[in-house]
């Protein structure tokens, strides 16, 4: 049976995208690339954590940032996943103009070329998980995770984080190769604000507001709630709100924002189209 | 019952806003000018003009990469803005002078991957593979990654992959630049024996290369500064060159000729000189035979030497000097000087 154009650009893209991300170096050196890089991350805010509470490491506190860190991997992979394809086909591999005269859903080419960014991410939160429960008592106890609220949650955020993209991509083919890293400077960006290590509470008051507002808060709060469940709600943050209303939430404002994000989509395509921009090269 | 159009422009215009840095005030650059053509299914179709003509332009429209600023234009028999998808689906493209490819990927997976984007099943996709690189000569190349490959090579993989989707109309823009004589041949050969294996199918070419317009187009359309200046058969366009007289003359002189003196000649059209190793090569055109004497005079009197004279058939190229008044490479390169 004939795929349809959106599924034969996914798939096609995340053949591509693998092939592109695990074959830029032999295998073990991909393989100890993609575990050493996250345990370092890791290891970095394990050690700041451990001179500030002198070791405290059965404080409730860490397993909260522990796991925030361990699950803000995400956002960068899929944020440059999907809107570093415009930079790479278009600077370059010059291909993008090929992909954009074949019968190919863009947006679709875009999410299958950030697969193979989201399985290394992946790769990532599973060893810096693992080595948290190992070494240091993370408190999770694989029996009382809440799956189905896990893995719905994990849907929902790599959906939005997608969509996120998305946008960065529209950016992206109306600029030059500036926004070269501009998935992981606005993930760089927003790690302060979505409560990834620490309570929105910390934050000044008039800071609270854009974590509010960003729907990767309640993914990553959701997160928490569905692995440790008892130890995330002893922090001050939506503690008012159910497991149900964060999802409801997530859901709805993954929505909106899945809406604006292909509105911002198409105005960008649209604009690049009109200014001659889908191959230009910038040669710098 | 007349042929159904491949493509189709009416008062086709595109106009670039630039400008170089934030300061500078944007200025327009005219790329396209009421470009109307008619292109049937089944022709190999030729446009032909300097770089810089509007070329390119005209392609990135066609193809659905870039909009139009005026007019409107349809691919087989759909509107290229209000359409792209349906145009996309029945096109291919490819870019002469180019390294595009994933390097990371083979030959046969770039291509391979190209083939999934138009639902070419795989056992398809790979027949057709290695036949057409079997045709341009890189079958003992598809196992090979794509940045091993010389940039000839790379060019002749995106050929292929042009080719590989069997499109209603494709386009090549430039498909020989950069490659070496022998390669640009196997390609003109390739391009001719594609077009006569399916009456349906349409090809649009562009080139500066007034020789592959001439050997391969059933039509062609010269194009200056972004305005079509004519467009008709080789043969047609050249036929209305017949009452003129195109000469061809290699000579020994101290030094180049002036031209000055020979456009004075009564019944001198066109006179260019081009500096070769020993000698210099002569394009004249006269409108008598008879004023070929006072020309030989001319010679006598800037102490030239005749070495070899030749009476030859106008070409393309006497066509483009006739429309723009100056020869091909001379537009190039005040092109290039104005940039």
């Amino acid at each position: 049976m004939q795929k349809s154009i959106n599924l034969r650009s996914f798939l096609t893209a995340s053949w591509l995208g693998w092939q592109i991300e695990s074959n830029w170096t032999d295998p073990f050196l991909f393989a100890t690339y993609s575990i050493i890089k996250p345990v370092a991350g890791a290891a970095i805010l394990v050690l700041m954590y451990s001179i500030v509470t002198q070791g405290n490491f059965d404080s409730p506190v860490f397993a909260y940032l522990y796991l925030g860190n361990a699950f803000y991997q995400y956002v960068p992979a899929v944020l440059t996943g999907v809107s570093w394809t415009i930079i790479d086909d278009r600077e370059h591999y010059r291909t993008l103009k090929y992909i954009y005269t074949a019968p190919v859903n863009i947006p679709f080419y875009l999410f299958g070329r950030a697969v193979a960014k989201f399985i290394v991410g992946t790769f990532g939160v599973v060893i810096t998980i693992a080595a948290g429960v190992l070494f240091l008592n993370v408190p999770l106890d694989w029996s009382r995770v809440d799956w189905p609220l896990f893995l719905v949650a994990l849907f929902l955020g790599v959906l939005m984080l997608a969509l996120g993209g998305l946008i960065l991509a529209g950016i992206t083919l109306m600029t030059a190769r500036h926004s070269y890293y501009i998935g992981d400077v606005v993930a760089g960006g927003l790690f302060l604000f979505t409560g990834a290590i620490f309570p929105l509470e910390v934050l000044p008051g008039w800071l609270r507001p854009v974590g509010y507002i960003l729907p990767i808060t309640y993914w990553l709060e959701l997160i928490r709630r569905s692995l440790v469940g008892a130890v995330a709600e002893a922090f001050p943050t939506f503690t008012a709100l159910s497991n149900g209303d964060l999802l409801l939430i997530l859901a709805g404002s993954s929505l909106v924002f899945g809406i604006a994000s292909i509105f911002i989509f198409r105005y960008c395509d649209h604009q690049a189209r009109e200014r001659g921009l889908i191959d230009q090269t910038t040669n710098y | 019952m007349s042929q159904p159009l491949a493509v189709k422009t009416e008062n086709l215009g595109r106009i670039y806003k630039i400008r170089n840095n934030r300061k500078e005030k944007q200025r327009e650059l005219l790329a396209l000018e009421n470009v109307n053509l008619e292109i049937r299914e089944g022709e190999l179709f030729g446009l032909l003009g300097p770089n810089g003509a509007g070329k390119t332009t005209l392609i990135k429209i066609l193809t659905t990469l870039l909009s139009p600023t005026s007019g409107q234009a349809w691919v087989a028999g759909f509107d290229v803005t209000k359409q792209p998808a349906e145009v996309r689906k029945r096109i291919n493209m490819v870019s002469g002078g180019e390294t595009s490819g994933y390097g990371l990927l083979t030959v046969r997976e770039n291509l391979w991957m190209f083939a999934q984007f138009y639902g070419i099943p795989s056992p398809e996709a790979n027949r057709r593979i290695q036949k057409l690189a079997e045709i341009v000569g890189i079958a003992d190349r598809l196992n090979t990654k794509s940045s091993d490959l010389s940039t000839g090579l790379r060019q002749k993989m995106n050929i292929i992959r042009g080719f590989l989707t069997d499109p209603e109309v494709l386009f090549l823009d430039e498909p020989t630049l950069g490659l070496d004589v022998g390669a640009s041949r196997d390609v003109r050969s390739f391009i001719r024996r594609w077009m006569d294996e399916n009456p349906h199918r349409t090809l649009l070419l562009t080139t500066h290369y007034m020789v592959e317009a001439e050997e391969l187009c059933d039509r062609v359309a010269i194009i200056n500064q972004g305005r079509v200046l004519a467009c008709d058969t080789p043969a047609r366009l050249k036929q209305n060159l017949r009452h003129e007289i195109f000469f061809q003359v290699w000579v020994i002189a101290p030094r180049l000729l002036d031209d000055y003196s020979f456009l004075q000649i009564p019944g001198v059209k066109h006179f260019h000189q081009f500096p070769e190793e020993d000698s210099l090569r002569l394009e004249i055109t006269l409108e008598e035979e008879a004023v070929l004497s006072e020309v030989i005079n001319e010679f006598a009197a800037q102490s030239a030497r005749i070495l070899r004279l030749e009476k030859r058939e106008p070409t393309l190229e006497d066509v483009f000097v006739q429309l723009v008044g100056q020869r091909m490479e001379e537009v190039e390169n005040v092109t290039v000087s104005a940039n």
